[in-house]
């Protein structure tokens, strides 16, 4: 039988506020435990919630991005459950009345494009955290995170398949770091996966029971999750059982997923509005004034690279993922005005290779914008050549300076002077009489290719650094 | 000296006739005397009153006085005041000493009072006899056998004995005003959002506002003046301007327009507070007020809906109370579950579990609809009514109470019956409108009240309706004989 798998994620991403969602504490990562949680926090008595509008603001900035319903009225409430880093034995979300609902997203995978609805987007705030190291025989309880205002984006189960649902998850990555709402730093859990699957038979309707898998911190985790978990579900049915809806955990040690806990063991939240927070009331001028705020998306700066800089879909698609790449680009191209093509061209290759290689971020990376444009230019007027460029950008990439720098140091300019170029051509011709005299008895048509020895015996004398086109030039005439 | 309001303590205090310290003194005397016997205060504080007492006089003579400066006052022990326990009458917080202070009672310290203690109440405010504190009943000093009422007991006690010229309260079903009926004082109840609840314990949030309790309307204008405010701290505190609450209080009532809900007086009404009522009726007619009757036909739910939604709420509101990270935790916990279940289980008197699980009940799936959903409607239509009858009048005019205060311990079993005493304040709360309970005559050498219920925000109006009253009874003024 032909199966279908069903994907619907929750990304949990943590908004980059200065305070959290409900007090006024820091929400910064990596302080010592306990020192980042105020009262509010630690849900002592009598102490009561406040609205963080930063939030609220970031949220309507997340739902007009995606093209969603932003709610003129929504409400906090709480769900309620006992747990030891849970402070007040709730946590505030939004249930009925979520502040975005009915978005949508397109995605890219493997060149088709598709259109992915986004059910809903709400606030709420984060737990803490159980710390199990160095409490032996105890646990340990950091409140630094309690209250940290997360928005938990819902999509529809309209994911076919794990790569699916990982260029979804990249593409809303990438706009929360355009819209900058969220650092999205995933070893830090800033930004957090649940991904519900099922399968059913192909042509099918209905959905099948569901799965959970829970807080999946990585892209590639995610896809080997999803996919362990597709191959699970259908090996189970098609071995005569049925899936049981409930919570799994996936464990990247073993690359499968466990079971938690059953549909019957779930909590019973509870929900109900917090009366400590009045609802949220947004006007239309409120709306308004966001819209004229949001920064160029990645779908228009990429149909804008592609118009003024003359770059393809797949170029542009390339630099505009990830708003660091983006802005490097633009600004390497301001300093190396018309050199859009071939700044691309080393951002995807050299530069991009580097990065890799170290493991560094686009704005982390050793060559600066400046610094690339800066050795596009001395392609560009000739000064080097492109190989000795690589051999520059290596340079530039130990800190060994800039490349005009690196270029006058090393003496790696490129010679133009004909005579210095005719010197040793005459001197490869006088030492290669054999090859000299194959090439005279050739034919023209086969020439051109035996040209190509002499060229690289010459360039080898000049350290690479003699203009390719005059070396080829002269050969051309002096052989003949 | 303790027979004085407030207001005469104050003027006494500028006119320089008596010092804070003096005064302070022999109040902390008087409480350290009968507390034994009425049980009104967890905590009395004489070293930090004296203190502040002597910093108050220094204010006094260098003429930089505010409005409470050097007077003594008393908090309930649900205002978190720093550096000083604050239990909410239960074992879970035997321990607990806040951080930091509620808004309400630091606005009134920073008026220049002077907190002699923090008094007794039902446990967690859950409860209308102040017998389900874990420190012991609180007595009625009119009739040491009988229930000061509750929650707010302690405070109505302590004002009405005279150990403290006023204090503070909280009222989420009652709590000020029942008990302030049974005690013979004034008890304001102020509209929701009037005074900050930051730093209040949470009983049930959408309900609970505090209030003053103290002799007269005058002192509870000067002390609400205090106490009230916008607060960014409390999401639900009202950013409405604050009157002058004492300059409010000589106007006229002729012409002022009475409500009387009929659905009222119903048969349970004790016969002496219908005639008290009654007396209290014509001298308002006799000062050129109006009687009007009225219909809140929806009166007799507000019971039921008051119990969906105060335990709905405080279900969760007490969920923070875990053992983890403050208050009462059990020994030896074998797990983190039986750490929560016997942390809890130790830590809450029985009124409070009662609460919790009625509360969990009505908020859990399959049930929410039908409990929790119908209640947030019914009290809707509660609040309707009430806008409706004060279209029509300036304020309403009920008994507090249907009976005066009644034996220790008889409705401790019965939960029905005891819930029963708050039928004519919990719908007050429901609304969220103010009300005021005052002194209105005797049934049977016991006192009994009168509430006086306005439009939103409207105390001023309130507190002069009750001060016009004053002026023309002495009921106030009675104070308990028996033990003093």
């Amino acid at each position: 039988m032909q199966w279908e798998s069903v994907i619907g994620l929750e990304l949990h991403v943590q908004l980059a506020t200065r305070s959290k969602i409900f007090s006024g504490a820091a929400n910064r990562f990596g302080a010592r435990a306990n020192t980042q949680a105020c009262a509010v926090d630690l849900g002592l008595p009598g102490v009561l919630p406040v609205a963080n509008e930063e939030v609220i603001r970031m949220a309507v900035k997340f739902g007009l991005a995606v093209d969603a319903n932003i709610a003129k009225r929504s409400v906090f409430a709480r769900k309620n459950y006992f747990y030891p880093d849970l402070p007040k034995g709730y946590q505030i979300s939004q249930y009925e009345l979520p502040i975005v609902s009915a978005g949508r997203i397109q995605i890219r995978d493997n060149g088709t494009v598709r259109e992915i609805g986004i059910t809903r987007a709400h606030l709420e705030e984060d737990a803490g955290k159980s710390v199990h190291e160095g409490f032996p025989g105890f646990t340990g309880i950091d409140l630094n995170r309690a209250g940290a205002p997360l928005i938990e984006i819902v999509s529809e189960p309209e994911l076919r398949s794990a790569g699916e649902a990982v260029a979804y998850m990249k593409k809303i990555h990438s706009l929360v770091r355009y819209l900058e709402i969220s650092d999205g730093n995933m070893q830090e859990g800033s930004f957090r996966c649940d991904a519900n699957v099922s399968v059913r038979p192909e042509g099918e309707t209905r959905l099948g029971t569901r799965a959970e898998i829970k807080n999946i911190n990585s892209f590639r985790f995610v896809e080997q999750a999803i996919n362990y978990e597709i191959s699970r579900q259908i090996e189970h049915i098609e071995a005569g059982n049925e899936v049981v809806q409930e919570t799994r955990l996936f464990d990247p040690d073993k690359n499968e997923t466990r079971s938690m806990r059953t549909k019957e063991e779930a909590n019973d939240y509870r929900y109900f509005p917090d009366p400590d927070l009045p609802p949220v009331v947004i006007d239309e001028d409120y709306i308004e004034t966001v819209r004229e705020q949001l920064p160029e998306l990645p779908e228009q700066k990429r149909r804008r690279f592609m118009e003024a800089y003359g770059l393809s879909e797949y170029d542009s698609g390339y630099l505009v993922a990830s708003k660091d790449t983006a802005d490097y680009f633009e600004a390497a191209v301001t300093v190396a005005p018309g050199q859009a093509k071939p700044v691309a061209n080393w951002i995807m290759g050299e530069l991009g290779a580097a990065l890799n290689r170290d493991n560094l971020g686009i704005s982390a990376g050793k060559v600066s914008a400046d610094m690339l444009a800066g050795l596009l230019m001395r392609i560009a007027d000739g000064t080097i050549s492109n190989n000795i460029a690589k051999q520059v950008f290596e340079a530039m990439w130990q800190g060994a300076g800039s490349a005009d720098d690196i270029i006058e140091k090393q003496g790696l300019k490129q010679v133009t002077d004909t005579g210095e170029i005719g010197r040793l051509v005459d001197e490869a011709i006088a030492e290669n009489s054999a090859q000299v005299q194959q090439y005279r008895d050739s034919p023209p048509e086969k020439r051109a290719k035996l040209i190509g020895y002499f060229v690289g015996q010459v360039m080898k004398k000049s350290r690479g650094k003699a203009n390719p086109k005059q070396v080829n030039e002269l050969l051309t005439e002096r052989l003949t | 000296m303790h027979e004085y309001t407030l207001m005469e303590l104050s003027r006494l205090l500028r006119e320089r006739e008596v010092s804070s310290v003096e005064l302070v003194n022999a109040f902390l005397h008087r409480a350290e005397q009968f507390n034994d016997g009425l049980n009104c205060f967890i905590s009395l504080f004489p070293e930090h009153a004296l203190e502040r007492a002597r910093a108050a006089d220094g204010l006094i003579a260098a003429g930089e006085a505010g409005p409470l400066t050097g007077l003594p006052v008393a908090h309930k022990d649900i205002f978190c005041t720093a550096g000083f326990k604050t239990s909410c009458a239960s074992k879970m917080l035997d321990n607990f000493i806040a951080p930091y202070n509620a808004t309400a009672t630091e606005r009134i310290d920073a008026a220049g009072s002077v907190m002699i203690g923090k008094t007794n109440m039902d446990e967690f405010a859950m409860g209308s006899s102040s017998e389900t504190s874990f420190y012991g009943p609180v007595r009625n000093p009119w009739d040491t056998d009988r229930v000061p009422g509750g929650s707010s007991g302690g405070s109505a006690c302590a004002v009405s004995a005279r150990l403290v010229p006023a204090a503070t309260a909280t009222d989420t079903g009652g709590s000020i005003r029942q008990p302030a009926a049974l005690c013979g004082v004034t008890g304001l109840k102020p509209t929701y959002g009037r005074v900050s609840r930051y730093g209040m314990i949470a009983y049930a949030s959408s309900l609970d506002q505090g209030g003053p309790i103290t002799q007269t309307a005058q002192d509870a204008a000067m002390l609400l003046s205090a106490m009230s405010g916008y607060d960014r701290r409390d999401a639900t505190s009202a950013d409405v301007k604050v009157d002058n609450y004492l300059d409010a209080l000589n106007k006229e009532i002729k012409g002022l327009k009475i409500g009387l809900p009929r659905e009222y007086f119903s048969a349970e009404l004790e016969r002496p507070i219908t005639d008290a009522l009654d007396g209290a009726l014509k001298l308002f007619e006799q000062a050129g007020a109006s009687i009007v009757d009225i219909e809140l036909p929806h009166t007799e739910l507000s019971i039921p809906v008051y119990y969906v939604i105060a335990s709905a709420e405080c279900s969760s509101n007490l969920s923070r109370y875990d053992g983890v990270r403050f208050g009462h935790r059990c020994t030896d916990p074998g797990d983190i579950m039986d750490l929560f279940c016997r942390s809890r289980s130790e830590g809450f008197g029985n009124e409070v579990k009662r609460r919790i699980m009625t509360g969990t009940y009505v908020l859990s799936a399959g049930y929410y609809d039908a409990y929790y959903l119908k209640a947030q409607r019914l009290r809707r239509l509660l609040r309707d009514e009430f806008r409706a009858a004060l279209e029509q009048v300036d304020v309403i005019v009920t008994p507090t109470t249907p009976t005066a205060a009644f034996p220790l311990g008889s409705r401790l079993d019965d939960p029905v019956a005891m819930y029963l005493s708050d039928i004519y304040t919990v719908s007050v709360n429901l609304a969220g409108l103010p009300a005021i309970s005052i002194p209105a005559g005797f049934s049977h050498g016991l006192p009994v009240g009168m509430q006086i219920i306005g439009n939103y925000f409207r105390e001023a109006a309130l507190l002069n309706v009750a001060h016009q009253y004053q002026q023309m009874t002495d009921w106030h003024k009675r104070m308990p004989g028996g033990r003093q």
